[in-house]
């Protein structure tokens, strides 16, 4: 008998079949299933909108866990105040506001996630939420490519207007701007820059020296701190032997607890050498510890102590609904506003539709804690008041200069000419 | 059971199955938002393949494949925003991240990155040739244990630092917003669907690569490396060589499953690679079974699910339910989800076959 080969399995064999098999069904499916190509037009994205019952769905989407969860809760809070004081007075075009919760959890992809599930699966008419720039800039795709509505609440650095983003928070020249403005005003002639490194604060750093170059104010130093960092013996040690007359900071988080613990131990106060934060509000303060940070002065929107009747009304359902001891702060009330602005855009549009909301937004208002805010329908910002706050013995902020009126939202600084080599709009 | 999965007949009826669950059950049962989901997963899973060859057959706990994840994810996140910037503005046109972050000039390093074929074999080759001078000058010195571990991980730690600084990269933020893939514009759901088949060809294409290296006589001596590894040397071979090779090998696949994972997901971040990522793709292997071939896959799917199964269930107290889910898995099942088997033969008073102890 001639001799056979034998036929057990060669590994080998098995392998190169293996590959070859798999890669040809990929590229057979792969193939077989290409859609459009660039340039072609998409077929637009079917909302799948549900307006036939009593009740409209929206989406709530907020850190619950993770390093931001601690400020994302406040905001989500308020959003649910929002929409209970809404449903409690009729909801809106007749049908009750029901929320869908989901947790960012403090990452950016869960972000993008988790806003593609409330919009294709729970078909919900506008989401509310995000707190990072990295969160928005991850949701930002999902809320164009899908044609959904996405209310962000919180102060952020600018340079963006998307037609299905609102930002009910303000942009660069309705906080950071007036700050500067109120700083020249008491005679500071130098400042140094103190941030977390991350992108609000190096827009805002660039901001600050483009201004400065223009008003003739001196930056001695300019610091960047690692996210969540809290050592800070060097920067504060350069800080004191710069002899600035003030600091600008754009700290975030658990930093600014650090830095002033170690500004107030080496012995600088609010009257030698003010500093001025972007990022410290009610909640914050209490972190920080009233005794280090009594004094020193913060630029917002908001604050709990804001004069006003909407503002009284807000303070005490939120204390009531949540409890006396907790405070209320700037973007908790931008997160309030946000539902009752897009609630008075759809009564408006007497419709949920995206381009319904889109298409009559402009000059849309609301008597908020704040004062009234107007919707910009060219770049999707609010009109807001600036005030620079100062922090008191008793946890709270003062107000202790106000802008006249509310300022006009301006994202990409066209209305300054100093400026103008900051951005390139496109 | 086990032994019809080692026949070649069963090797071909395991793929058939994967394949057809994978190209035709899948997409049948699933939404297009689902199917997406399922899509990022696999490049978990593609992650957890190389994963299960580095640290279960070859015992090098490697707590820092986001490195090599992240690598894979930039660079082809480079690409896309390239093609981007010059379908809309021309050749050498800048970014739209960096035109906000104040750069007007294309960074040199960026300009190649227009090129697909360079993107890709640099997706390839870059990170694979990393871990082999990583690899031999760790394994040369006979680095290995905790020490391995703890090196791995400060390199997703430093690498996550190093991009933060990095302003031309997107700094905190990261990348995102591609609007085409190699031509194919991403915001259409047919083609949403073939970046999941890519992702599933894939994720069987190396299965089959970690099978061919476990049958060879090179995944022996993986082994018998993990297991002794003084004997192998007074054998005569250099440990160290057979350990970059899986190494390397686990590093190009979690760059290929990063390269993957930009245009599912959307964005690539700092946050998608440090050492909180790094943790969860060994958490999956480890909850999965990680000396098994499926074991990784079917552990990094599995976590992945339940974190997204839960936290839309529960969403201000999934983290405990998960917490607990991992630590039910880890005491009753110390060998992963896939020892299962192997249990229920205890409780049938047959022995169990000895499987890779660690």
């Amino acid at each position: 008998m001639p001799h056979r080969f034998t036929t057990l399995p060669s590994p080998a064999r098995t392998f190169a079949r293996t590959l070859a098999a798999s890669v040809a069904i990929t590229g057979l499916v792969a193939t077989a299933a290409c859609g459009s190509r660039a340039g072609e037009e998409t077929a637009a994205a079917e909302s799948c909108v549900d307006t036939s019952g009593d009740t409209i769905k929206v989406g709530a989407l907020n850190s619950l866990s993770g390093t931001m969860s601690i400020s994302e809760t406040t905001v989500r809070d308020a959003i649910y105040l929002a929409v209970d004081e809404i449903n409690a007075a009729g909801g809106v075009q007749g049908k009750e506001i029901e929320i869908v919760a989901e947790d960012g959890a403090s990452e950016p992809t869960v972000f993008a996630e988790k806003a593609e599930k409330l919009i294709r699966e729970d078909c919900v008419a506008a989401v509310f939420g995000g707190w990072t720039s990295a969160s928005r800039k991850a949701m930002l795709p999902v809320f164009e490519d899908n044609d959904s509505l996405l209310y962000y609440p919180v102060q952020y650095e600018g340079l963006e207007a998307s037609e299905n983003i609102f930002y009910t928070g303000a942009t660069t020249n309705q906080q950071i701007i007036p700050a500067l403005d109120y700083l020249a005003e008491t005679g500071v002639k130098s400042l140094y820059l103190v941030g977390s490194d991350y992108v609000f604060p190096r827009t805002a750093n660039a901001i600050i020296n483009a201004y400065a170059a223009d008003k003739g104010i001196e930056i001695l130093g300019e610091d960047y701190a690692q996210l969540g960092s809290v050592e800070f013996s060097t920067i504060v040690n350069q800080v004191s032997a710069s002899g600035a007359d003030a600091v600008f900071n754009t700290l975030n988080g658990d930093s600014n607890v650090a830095f002033f613990r170690e500004y107030a131990n080496v012995g600088l106060t609010a009257e030698e050498m003010p500093v001025m934060s972007v990022s410290i509000a009610e909640e914050e303060v209490g972190g920080i510890g009233v005794e280090n940070i009594e004094g020193q002065l913060a630029a917002w929107n908001y604050y709990q102590t804001v004069e006003s009747p909407a503002n009284t009304t807000f303070v005490e359902a939120f204390k009531a609904e949540y409890g006396a001891d907790r405070v209320t702060s700037d973007p908790m009330e931008a997160a309030y506003n946000s539902v009752y602005l897009w609630a008075a855009t759809v009564e408006k549009a007497e419709s949920f539709a995206v381009e319904d909301i889109q298409a009559n937004a402009d000059g849309v208002s609301f008597d908020s804690p704040e004062g009234t805010v107007v919707i910009d329908g060219d770049n999707h910002h609010v009109t807001k008041t600036a005030r620079i706050g100062e922090i008191s013995a008793d946890g709270l902020l003062y107000t202790v200069w106000e802008s006249e009126g509310p300022i006009e939202p301006d994202p990409f600084l066209e209305g300054y000419d100093w400026a103008a080599d900051l951005t390139v709009t496109e | 059971m086990r032994n019809f999965f080692a026949t070649r007949l069963g090797t071909w009826t395991g793929f058939a199955a994967a394949a057809l669950v994978l190209f035709g059950l899948a997409p049948l049962v699933l939404s297009g938002f689902r199917l997406g989901l399922l899509a990022q997963f696999t490049c978990y899973a593609i992650v957890a393949v190389g994963i299960g060859l580095a640290w279960g057959r070859g015992g090098m706990l490697t707590l820092g494949q986001g490195v090599f994840f992240g690598m894979g994810a930039y660079l082809m996140a480079m690409h896309l925003k390239m093609a981007d910037a010059e379908f809309r503005n021309g050749p050498g046109a800048v970014p739209d991240f960096m035109e906000l972050a104040g750069i007007r000039e294309l960074p040199a390093y960026w300009a190649p990155f227009s090129s697909p074929v360079f993107t890709i074999a640099a997706i390839l080759v870059l990170p694979t040739a990393f871990a082999v001078v990583l690899g031999l000058a760790v394994f040369k010195r006979r680095v290995k244990g905790a020490y391995f571990a703890i090196l791995s991980q400060a390199l997703a730690g430093a690498f996550a630092i190093l991009l933060i600084g990095q302003q031309s990269l997107g700094g905190f933020n990261g990348l995102s917003r591609f609007r085409y893939f190699f031509g194919y514009n991403l915001d259409d759901p047919v083609n949403q669907q073939m970046l999941y088949f890519i992702a599933a060809g894939v994720l069987l294409v190396v299965v089959a690569i970690a099978l061919q290296l476990r049958r060879s006589r090179y995944g022996e001596l993986l082994v018998a490396v993990r297991d002794a590894e003084e004997r192998v040397r007074f054998l005569g071979y250099d440990a160290a060589n057979i350990k970059v090779v899986a190494y390397a090998t686990a590093a190009l696949f979690a760059s290929v499953a990063g390269a993957i994972f930009v245009p599912v997901v959307g964005i690539i971040s700092p946050a998608s690679i440090g050492i909180v990522p790094s943790i969860m793709f060994i958490l999956g292997v480890a909850i999965g079974g990680r000396a098994s071939l499926v074991g990784p896959v079917v552990g990094a799917l599995a976590v992945a699910w339940a974190q997204t199964a839960l936290s839309e269930q529960f969403p201000s107290a999934w983290t405990y339910a998960q917490g607990l889910l991992f630590i039910l898995v880890i005491a009753l099942l110390p060998g992963g989800i896939a020892s299962v088997a192997a249990l229920t033969k205890r409780f049938q008073r047959t022995p169990a076959p000895v499987e890779a102890a660690a």
